[in-house]
């Protein structure tokens, strides 16, 4: 039901070409390149090729269509089915839904179906007003570009304002929270959604927000040890990262995983629970930060 | 004469061959014995195609070895994704399909077959060498798109009258789309919905985001809807423990995902031993639909009330309904300005209990189904381990021995012997 053609690539592209053909468009150029955003890297030899050789009678060798509307589909059911099992996730109300029209339908899934165990509990206030607007103010001035005034509490419980040009809401699964990617602060690019207290749009506020890079990439070297199904939960669990694994014995494995800096004491604990299974051969700096830990282990005298 | 596409009729063997080039990476041409070679360069040949930047090769000393490299967090579409958008069709599937909602526009455009066939006669009557539908083709068609709600069709007398359904105002959905396409579960329907939008801004990221599951998107819709019909299925379940992939009838009752370590399982009900177990979703294909079960309100509330008993997916509960419970607790050092510790013990804790033992010591404690799954958390606090105790024996051997050897590992015992 989801592996269906009328979802395909190449259906969006036939579609987007007869509308453009439809608007008096002709270029090949113009419609290769619609084939190139829309379908995949060789699907220039055959979606071009089969429109005008006539072999999907939609467009004539001429360039003409017998198309006389600029071809859209109504939602299918389970288009409907989904964007009903959304609207019953308590994140819906992040967003200025009208599900109304989804009353007769059935979701795909309800939140009875699922159950996701290892997520952390303290997740964002999904159900607070304040925070609600928040977001929507951040969403917002995310695609207008402008400014924002924000207040937040620091860990230490300090009050700290500033002036940012956000860029980005990135959420994490694993914690359940939002996190407001900004540029021009000094107090750094990254804020929790949650740990704002007031939020102001600023237009008027003119200023080089300078993008900083969030954090420096790295790499580190695993040896993973091909015992208690460690290789298949090690890669499952790096697999997030961009990385490049060979074998180097009958049950030994190498995995280069590539990381942000900002997130390596999170790495650390993440390599930490693979035991033994799984031992940093690089950087040494990063060995380090493992062997110390285990000196502290060591010195709780539990041996 | 090759008969190669980058567009494929069945999904199952891709399945295998893109969770091998994502997950794991390092296999060449030759490991993949279970397939023939062909069969592997056209699936490679396919990824390719739709994940051209980010597959990669590296050459070693067994072969080139191609892979597939994505770092999600900046990755702001699954780009799995566009493998459940390379279905084939016929060279008249796709006419038709055209056709069919170009005559049937609007809601108000209501046609017999007959006047449709007629229409569609018209389209195609500027061609060279005109294709030819006949009245089943064509009928045939339209109740496949009944079947997926995008016409109706209403009998007028002894006529069946057809029209497209009402296109809802699905405006402004790109925010939603855009976030819940890559973390609600089959968000694959999502991104078919975000391939009709226009000029959307992809303003979210995801951190910790594991993409996997894409791949598994039909299996998991067909589980869903056995449980939204509290149907059995049948299933093939290719578990790395068995040789050879098993037929089995289960009943669907939760879906669990891990948001730590990209898996998802499957809660089901095995009548055959008259217990509930964990499957891996994406060990499962084939999957059919039976018939209704009057236990399955019984059942899920049965899970319900044992999760309290799960640290993850694994249950001990025999067919006569014993229950094995293990205990277990440690303890953690918490230095005065390390607060950070007890919320982390506070929030990352999915069941059992945290005390404080005294002003620099918590415990946890929890009695679940199998300790084993919560050896993994307990290191992440090595450093300020203080006490652990398991009542069973053999995973409380192993927790010390690997402790041990991470010791040994990295030279730590060495090191106090130079002290």
């Amino acid at each position: 039901m989801i592996f269906n053609e009328i979802y395909s690539a190449y259906y969006n592209a036939v579609a987007k070409i007869i509308a453009e053909i439809l608007r008096g468009e002709t270029d090949e150029r113009v419609l290769e390149r619609i084939v190139c955003e829309k379908a995949f890297g060789e699907s220039m030899l055959t979606v071009l090729p089969s429109l005008k050789s006539e072999k999907w009678q939609l467009v004539k060798s001429d360039m003409t269509t017998p198309i006389k509307h600029p071809p859209t589909m109504p939602l299918t059911l389970t288009q409907k089915e989904w964007l009903k099992a959304i609207s019953l996730d308590k994140r819906i109300k992040l967003f200025d839904l009208d599900t109304k029209w989804l009353d007769d339908v059935e979701p795909l899934f309800c939140p009875e179906d699922i159950y996701v165990y290892d997520r952390y509990s303290d997740a964002d206030p999904y159900d607070d007003e304040e925070y609600r607007k928040r977001f929507r103010m951040a969403l917002s001035a995310i695609k207008t570009k402008t400014p924002l005034r924000i207040r937040t509490v620091n860990r230490r419980g300090n009050t700290v304002s500033m002036t940012v040009m956000p860029t980005t809401l990135e959420y994490s699964e694993k914690d359940d929270k939002f996190r407001l990617l900004t540029s021009g602060s000094r107090y750094g690019g990254t804020v929790n959604l949650s740990r704002i207290v007031s939020m102001e749009e600023c237009p008027s506020v003119r200023a080089d927000f300078v993008d900083r890079p969030l954090s420096e990439k790295r790499s580190l070297t695993l040896m993973i040890r091909d015992e208690r199904n460690a290789l298949e939960r090690a890669m499952l669990h790096f697999a997030h990262f961009e990385k490049r694994a060979e074998r180097i014995g009958r049950d030994r494995y190498l995995a280069t995983v590539t990381y942000d800096s900002s997130d390596e004491t999170e790495l650390v604990i993440r390599v930490l629970s693979f035991g033994p299974l799984v031992e940093v051969k690089e950087p040494e700096s990063f060995r380090k930060l493992i062997k110390d830990r285990l000196k502290r282990q060591k010195s709780c005298e539990l041996f | 004469m090759s008969s190669y596409s980058e567009l494929i009729k069945n999904f199952e063997r891709i399945r295998s061959y893109m969770r091998e080039f994502y997950v794991y990476g390092f296999k060449s041409r030759e490991d993949y014995d279970s397939k023939s070679a062909r069969s592997y360069d056209d699936e490679r040949r396919r990824m390719e195609s739709w994940l051209g930047e980010h597959m990669s090769f590296v050459r070693t000393p067994e072969g080139k070895n191609v892979f597939i490299s994505i770092d999600s967090r900046t990755s702001r579409h699954n780009p799995f994704y566009k493998a459940l958008k390379a279905k084939s069709f016929t060279d008249g599937d796709i006419t038709l399909h055209f056709i069919l909602f170009d005559i049937l526009h609007s809601p108000e455009a209501v046609l017999s077959l007959p006047e449709i066939l007629d229409k569609i006669d018209t389209y195609l009557s500027g061609f060279s060498e005109p294709m030819v539908f006949d009245e089943s083709t064509v009928r045939k068609k339209l109740r496949e798109y009944m079947a997926e709600g995008m016409i109706i069709g209403e009998k007028s007398g002894r006529r069946m009258l057809y029209r497209r359904a009402e296109t809802a105002c699905t405006k402004d959905l790109c925010d939603v789309l855009s976030y819940y396409s890559e973390v609600a579960p089959c968000g694959a329907v999502g991104s078919f919905l975000l391939d009709k939008e226009e000029g959307g801004e992809d303003v979210f990221a995801f951190k910790h985001h594991y993409i996997t599951s894409a791949i598994d998107t039909n299996v998991l819709a067909t589980l869903f809807l056995a449980m939204r019909e509290k149907s059995s299925v049948t299933v093939t379940n290719k578990s790395r423990r068995a040789d050879e992939p098993r037929r089995s009838r289960i009943v669907p009752l939760r879906v669990f995902i891990s948001v730590q370590n990209g898996r998802q399982h499957l809660l089901a009900y095995q009548p055959e031993f008259n217990v509930i177990k964990a499957f891996r979703i994406d060990y499962l294909s084939d999957v059919k639909l039976c018939e209704p079960t009057p236990r399955f309100d019984e059942l899920r509330a049965e899970l319900s009330e044992m999760q309290s008993r799960m640290w993850g997916v694994t249950t001990r509960k025999n067919r006569y309904g014993e229950e094995r419970i293990e205990h277990v607790e440690f303890c953690v050092r918490v230095g005065a300005d390390e607060e950070h510790i007890i919320r982390r013990l506070e929030r990352e804790k999915r069941v059992g209990r945290v005390e404080k033992i005294d002003g620099s010591t918590w415990r946890f404690s929890a009695d679940v189904y199998d300790s084993g799954e919560m050896v993994p958390w307990i290191r992440t606090f090595i450093c300020r381990i203080t006490a652990v105790s398991f009542s069973n024996p053999s995973i409380e051997k192993s927790f010390w021995g690997d402790i041990e050897e991470m010791y040994r590992m990295y030279g730590v015992e060495e090191d106090e012997d130079d002290i």
